[in-house]
């Protein structure tokens, strides 16, 4: 299912081995070390070759990998975290979390998608796929942040709004939509971190932000390559050419000023060393509240509009056939 | 029907709805003679099924007269420069052959009832109504003129979502749009969508359900997710009626459904209590 698991799991193994070969060597002093050289230049090898240059395919792999830390890793790595719940209609929807919390001495309010990491997990979280439910929490969570003056954190990690019969009846669009009013007119900075996956505007429901972070691996796109595959070619399992059509890559979004910033990660992923980049971002995440909280609501306001006016590839063409203006 | 205004005639060019004589109703079948349907605002005759209008059809069947459009100079790029059976800039040009139009919104200014109104009109022939940069610009244009006038607009949706083809550029046209249309409404502007067959997706997501008042039409499909994306995921049949108009009048979701017939009547009713209410902010000094 996840190609990425299986090479993995051979790269596990090696460093097993290199582990086993060194503790023998000490052990019974018996001299491995060009056994230990070999076989440590083959893993360096492997490591690269799998995970040297990855495609946009093999990075939305990576993105979804189990152990690659989601919300909660880095909002439980915060100071204090005191969890709220629910819409205050109809249900807490678990897809979705947020509250209030303390990152580095400073209040903040923070709102991330939550996936699982096996079966179970992703049940009881929908596969961090948020329900109308969970985005009027994140609106009001947003409200909140903006009413007390309070920074507005998210961690997106979504491959897109939950597509159930529930959710159409209880108006999807409509609670995006009013999520993205939020954000936009929020009277305070907003730090956005794509962590993960970015999907559709079921990401960029938690996205508009002054200041918004991807992870080097993290995906990002106008719908999840299978979405994309279904809409265009009516065949999800076109995904990997969709993929490599939709400029997904945090490199791609920073080349179109979409991404401000990129946070790079251990070679083969976040998950090869997560507290580490649980840690860089947070940090990376107060350093760019630094910046924000010293500008005026009003001139934040206002670059906030101006930095999401200009995106566009629009051109004025001077004379256009057969329109008249 | 009044006969075609100067500004129809100049701007509708070939129009490939047009070039067929008859027109078979998709609900019922019955054939129509395409004259007639154009005369019936392109309601069914037999079975009162509302079919897709072209944009410059339905500003005719809107405004009381002439219609100044901005925006029309927009052109899209190809920024992801994207090519699968077909490239973008072929499929565009496609497009325009077919529809007659530069892309897939058409937006202006005109009268409606004697009120002057920003007029936004989406239309599913171009791409299946998909926002993209131009879409995004062009509506954003028509909020931010809107502003600046101080009246009302209303916005005619009509889409499948975002673009796929122009990627994350798409997808930021909601957070765009929805910057103007927030800046639009802060200034105590009044904003009317009219949902028509099929609204999904990004601008389901967007303008569409950040109007003041949403009205739809008779058995327009409307809805985040599509049809197909929804029965793919859980993998059942959905029922009869799931995502129309009506459903969601019952569901709460949305204000009216309105036959096309009365349309412009409800509009015109709509634009008066916010002109009322514009006059008394104004005397009460309460207007920014």
């Amino acid at each position: 299912m996840n190609p990425f698991l299986d090479r993995e799991r051979f790269l596990l193994e090696l460093e097993q081995r290199i582990a086993d070969l060194r503790e023998a060597s000490a052990d019974q002093r018996v001299d491995l070390s060009s056994e230990i050289a070999t076989l440590e230049s083959r893993y360096h090898e492997i490591l690269r070759e799998v995970y040297g240059a990855p495609t946009p395919w093999q990075k939305v792999h990576m993105a979804r990998h189990p152990n690659r830390p989601t919300s909660l890793d880095y909002i439980n790595a915060l100071d204090r975290f005191d969890e709220l719940h629910g819409d205050r209609h109809i249900r807490d929807d678990p897809a979705v979390v947020g509250g209030m919390a303390l990152l580095r001495g400073r209040a903040i309010v923070v709102i991330g998608q939550q996936r699982g990491r096996d079966t179970k997990e992703n049940l009881q979280r929908n596969f961090g796929m948020v329900a109308p439910e969970g985005y009027r929490k994140v609106r009001r969570l947003a409200l909140l942040g903006s009413r007390l003056g309070l920074p507005i954190v998210t961690f997106v990690d979504t491959k897109g709004a939950d597509p159930g019969i529930a959710s159409e009846e209880h108006a999807q669009s409509e609670a995006i939509a009013q999520c993205l009013v939020a954000f936009t007119e929020a009277k305070v900075p907003i730090v956005a971190s794509v962590v993960g996956e970015g999907g559709s505007g079921g990401a960029l429901a938690l996205a508009i932000a002054d200041h918004v972070i991807m992870l080097e691996h993290s995906t990002y796109s106008v719908a999840s390559p299978e979405g994309c595959a279904a809409i265009l070619w009516a065949d999800a399992s076109k995904a990997e050419e969709a993929a490599a059509h939709l400029k997904l890559t945090a490199q791609d979004l920073l080349g179109f000023g979409i991404v401000d910033e990129i946070i790079s990660e251990p070679l083969g992923g976040a998950n090869r060393d997560p507290a580490n980049v649980v840690a860089r971002v947070i940090e990376r995440i107060d350093a760019s509240l630094d910046r924000l909280e010293r500008i005026s609501v009003q001139t934040l306001l206002a670059q906030r509009y101006d930095k999401y006016r200009r995106i566009g590839a629009w051109q004025q063409e001077t004379a256009p056939v057969g329109v008249r203006t | 029907m009044a006969p075609m205004p100067e500004w129809l005639r100049v701007r509708r060019g070939k129009n490939a709805t047009d070039a067929a004589q008859w027109s078979k109703c998709p609900k019922c079948g019955e054939m129509i003679y395409r004259r007639d349907l154009a005369a019936n605002l392109y309601v069914c005759t037999r079975c009162g099924h509302h079919f897709r209008m072209g944009a410059y059809d339905r500003i005719s069947t809107i405004v009381d007269g002439d219609f100044a459009e901005i925006g029309g100079d927009v052109a899209v790029g190809d920024p992801l420069r994207w090519a699968d059976r077909k490239s973008y800039p072929a499929k565009l040009a496609g497009d325009r052959e077919k529809s007659g139009l530069s892309e897939a919104v058409v937006c202006g200014f005109g009268q409606v009832g004697g009120f002057d109104v920003g007029l936004g009109v989406m239309d599913f022939h171009f791409r299946g109504g998909t926002m993209g940069t131009v879409v995004g610009e062009r509506v954003t244009m028509l909020f931010e003129e809107a502003r600046r006038r101080h009246v009302p607009c209303l916005i005619f949706t009509a889409s499948g979502g975002a673009r796929m083809e122009e990627g994350m550029y798409a997808l930021m046209q909601l957070a765009k749009t929805t910057a103007a249309v927030t800046r639009f409404m802060d200034d105590g502007n009044f904003l009317v969508s009219i949902l028509t067959d099929p609204t999904t997706g990004g601008v389901s997501a967007s303008f569409a359900f950040q109007a003041d008042v949403v009205v739809a039409e008779p058995g327009a499909m409307i809805g985040f997710a599509g049809r197909r994306v929804i029965e793919q995921t859980i993998r059942q049949k959905l029922p009869e009626g799931f995502q129309t108009a009506e459903f969601l009048l019952e569901k709460g979701h949305i204000d009216m459904v309105v036959h096309r017939r009365s349309l412009k009547d409800a509009l015109v009713r709509l634009l008066d209590y916010a002109s009322k209410g514009a006059e008394r902010r104004a005397l009460a000094g309460v207007d920014a």
